[in-house]
């Protein structure tokens, strides 16, 4: 069979058309709010910031977020386990603004079963797009107090030394639960990407 | 630990970073990717059907007061899987600039003028076969900072879901014979001739509907193969 359609960057005129929010005359599908009333499980945010190689902020990417729901079910029917919170996608969408910052309001994903049967550490799988970026980037969102970061299949693959780019530093804002996530591609701290 | 989907496939895409599209190389991984196992989580991703798309979202001519200037097109197409299965009830969205070349967004300050009848932005959803069809205009060629006289061949810029998350592509459709394509590195990050030349629609004289719209068509391969899910 053919060949697959190749990738093409995003370029810096996405907005209108993936991520209007409520700026442009075109309704979302989806935003950057995955909660649904619906859904159980620890409310959380999301955030962080984006820079180059220079360290200076990227104002036109575009962040995509899949996770599981706070059992570790996905939505989706290749998770044949018992049914997630039906409402909860488990899908987000979010531009950065002009400094580069992101954010996502979901719940905390429970662990989902790993490659040899073992549970993973709760993570979330994050797509990253951008004006000069001709292919997009994926990468996981890990949870730096999570005890089972430890033991998980995928982070064992990476260098020691870079897992840290991976976990999501956990904060308290007043009654707000806020995890942070940079992406960077600064060689000092440039996030972990994976070839999937 | 398997790798369910074939990563050969891959190689097709742009490199990262490609220099003669120049804001590449500040916004690309200098260290090599790692390699890893599909796990349910790459193996699942988004299901948006039917009931995302409202009715009027794929006609981008009947979005506003007055139909848009330009010349009004088809573009319809197959979405398919690496096997040649056809991806049913996927979503499909695109965005793309007017037909003078000019995008809505705030950013674009390319002098050419705004249509007060044009978004530019569509979405639809494919049917049980994998069959998408958006009505638009062409859009026009547009100029960009890359280099003296960068020009971009006209397009429609394409986001597509598929079957998991590790499917997701966006990309482009360039119209056939546009004279800009020796010219422009955007199309040409893709270097295999065989790989570019999938991202050019062709012209579909079967599907024009007489004195009323031209018509284009885009088939569009994704990853992946509906095979038996190796969890549990
Ligand atoms: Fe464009």
């Amino acid at each position: 069979m053919s060949g697959l359609t190749p990738s093409q960057t995003v370029g810096p005129f996405f907005a209108f058309g993936l991520t209007p929010n409520r700026n442009y005359a075109w309704v979302d599908t989806f935003s950057n709010n995955l909660v649904t009333p619906d859904a159980a499980g620890e409310r959380i945010r999301i955030e962080g910031r984006v820079t180059d190689a220079d360290g200076a902020p990227i104002n036109d990417a575009m962040i995509e977020i899949w996770q599981a729901d706070a059992q570790g079910r996905y939505a989706h029917p290749r998770d044949s386990r018992a049914l997630p919170n039906a409402a909860f996608k488990g899908f987000g969408r979010a531009g950065t603004d002009a400094d580069g910052v992101y954010a996502f309001d979901t719940i905390k994903p429970g662990p989902v079963p790993g490659p040899d049967g073992a549970p993973q550490a709760p993570h979330v799988l994050l797509a990253f797009y951008s004006r000069g970026l001709l292919t997009h980037l994926y990468t996981r969102i890990y949870f730096a107090d999570e005890a089972a970061n430890g033991r998980d299949p995928i982070l064992a693959l990476v260098p020691a030394d870079r897992r840290r780019t991976l976990a999501a530093k956990r904060e308290e804002r007043g009654d707000l639960t806020v995890y942070r996530f940079d992406i960077s591609f600064q060689p000092e701290s440039e996030t972990v990407f994976f070839d999937v | 630990m398997a790798l369910v989907y074939p990563t050969d496939s891959n190689k097709i895409h742009p490199a990262r970073p490609f220099p003669d599209y120049r804001s590449t190389v500040k916004r690309s991984p200098s260290r090599p990717l790692v390699i890893v196992p599909h796990t349910l989580s790459e193996l699942t991703g988004p299901v948006y059907g039917q009931d995302t798309v409202r009715a009027g979202d794929s006609d981008l001519t009947q979005q506003h007061k007055a139909e848009p200037i330009g010349e009004r097109i088809i573009v319809h197409g197959h979405v398919r899987d690496e096997d040649g299965r056809g991806v049913a009830d996927s979503l499909v969205e695109i965005w793309q600039a007017n037909a003078c070349g000019r995008y809505i967004h705030v950013v674009d300050q390319h002098p050419a003028p705004i249509d007060p009848n044009f978004t530019g932005a569509g979405r639809a959803v494919t049917d049980r076969d994998g069959y998408y069809k958006f009505i638009t205009v062409k859009p026009g060629a547009y100029p960009w900072g890359n280099h003296t006289n960068a020009w971009r061949p006209a397009h429609i810029h394409f986001s597509v879901f598929g079957h998991a998350f590790l499917s997701r592509l966006v990309t482009q459709m360039y119209f056939p014979g546009d004279p800009l394509f020796p010219f422009d590195p955007i199309f040409n990050s893709v270097t295999d001739a065989k790989a570019r030349a999938r991202m050019v629609s062709s012209f579909d004289l079967d599907n024009t509907v007489p004195n009323w719209a031209l018509c284009y068509r885009f088939d569009i391969v994704l990853r992946g193969r509906e095979q038996t899910p190796m969890e549990n």
